[in-house]
């Protein structure tokens, strides 16, 4: 029985509606998270945005090493995003240690991710940039504490799930689930990277 | 087909969107180093992403339109309601 099928008449489902997407409710599920946490980045990258404009002596504290840094985390999240892509194929295939290999490639890119955004912080720090150090500081680490708060939460939700499923007690079906998610910090993160670093270049 | 090769396909059937998305994330550093806005890539990086990493491409139109307009509806809200609110603040309305 397919997924959808499953939604649909699986447990006890004959006295249930009809899932309105033809997708399973924790999916559904899932994406109206995303959408929740989408638009809480969208209110703080608009109030960034605001803050950024009007306030005449903003700090462009980024040099190239740090834009350099910030290049390969990009680099670093784009490319899990592909092996998670990867997991959620091979546990749809069957292949499970496939799967867990791929889960396992996404968890050490995103912890890759994490050291390096702790390393750009401590950067700032020894600048004297810190969260009480004035606005550019507060967005600043608001703004990535957030992000780096969802990358260290889809770590762990990745170790959980690669350990139940490994077991068998969750199916490919929560893998694909956890992989939206990551797939939402990825694009999270492209806004992130132009609004919060490429516009506060120093020159 | 063996289950492992079916699964090879698929990534690399999503390896050009991968090699796409890491061009213009590299666009994006080179045109913010001309002083040129990002902000068309930023929205091409999200199409893509939402379309084929995310599979909303491949899921039912209805779970597209579902979602993604009233997010869109939403976020322009939120635009014009921050602006106010910054107008809002130089008016200082109970000020006096």
């Amino acid at each position: 029985m397919s997924e959808p099928e499953i939604a649909m008449h699986g447990q006890g489902g004959a006295l249930m509606e009809e899932s309105p997407y033809s997708i399973p409710s924790r999916k559904l599920t899932m994406w109206l998270f995303i959408i929740s946490d989408a638009i809480t980045f969208g209110a703080i990258l608009f109030a960034y945005g605001y803050l950024r404009v009007a306030t005449p002596d903003w700090q462009t504290p980024f040099k190239s090493a740090s834009i350099i840094n910030v290049a390969t985390m990009t680099f670093v999240l784009i490319t899990s995003s592909l092996t998670m892509l990867g997991a959620v194929d091979a546990s749809k295939a069957g292949d499970k240690p496939k799967a867990l290999r791929f889960l396992a490639s996404t968890m050490v890119l995103g912890l890759i991710f994490a050291g390096l955004h702790i390393r750009e912080w401590f950067g700032l720090f020894d600048e004297g940039i810190k969260l009480s150090s004035g606005l550019f500081g507060q967005a600043f680490f608001s703004i990535t504490g957030l992000h780096f708060l969802h990358v260290i939460t889809g770590v762990a939700a990745l170790a959980v799930v690669a350990r139940k499923y490994s077991s068998g007690s969750l199916t490919p079906g929560h893998v694909e689930t956890t992989g939206l998610y990551w797939h939402f910090v990825d694009l999270v993160w492209m806004f992130v990277v132009p609004l919060v670093y490429l516009t506060n270049i120093a020159r | 087909m063996t289950a492992s090769g079916k699964s090879g396909n698929v990534i690399a059937k999503y390896l050009p969107v991968y090699f796409v998305l890491l061009a213009i994330a590299a666009g994006e550093f080179f045109l913010a180093y001309q002083n040129f806005s990002t902000a068309g890539l930023v929205r091409i990086l999200l199409v893509l992403g939402l379309m084929y990493f995310m599979h909303l491409a491949h899921e039912k139109r209805s779970l597209f339109l579902s979602l993604i307009p009233a997010t869109i509806f939403v976020l322009l809200m939120l635009n014009m309601i921050w602006s106010d609110s910054i107008r809002l603040l130089h008016m200082r309305p109970f000020a006096h």
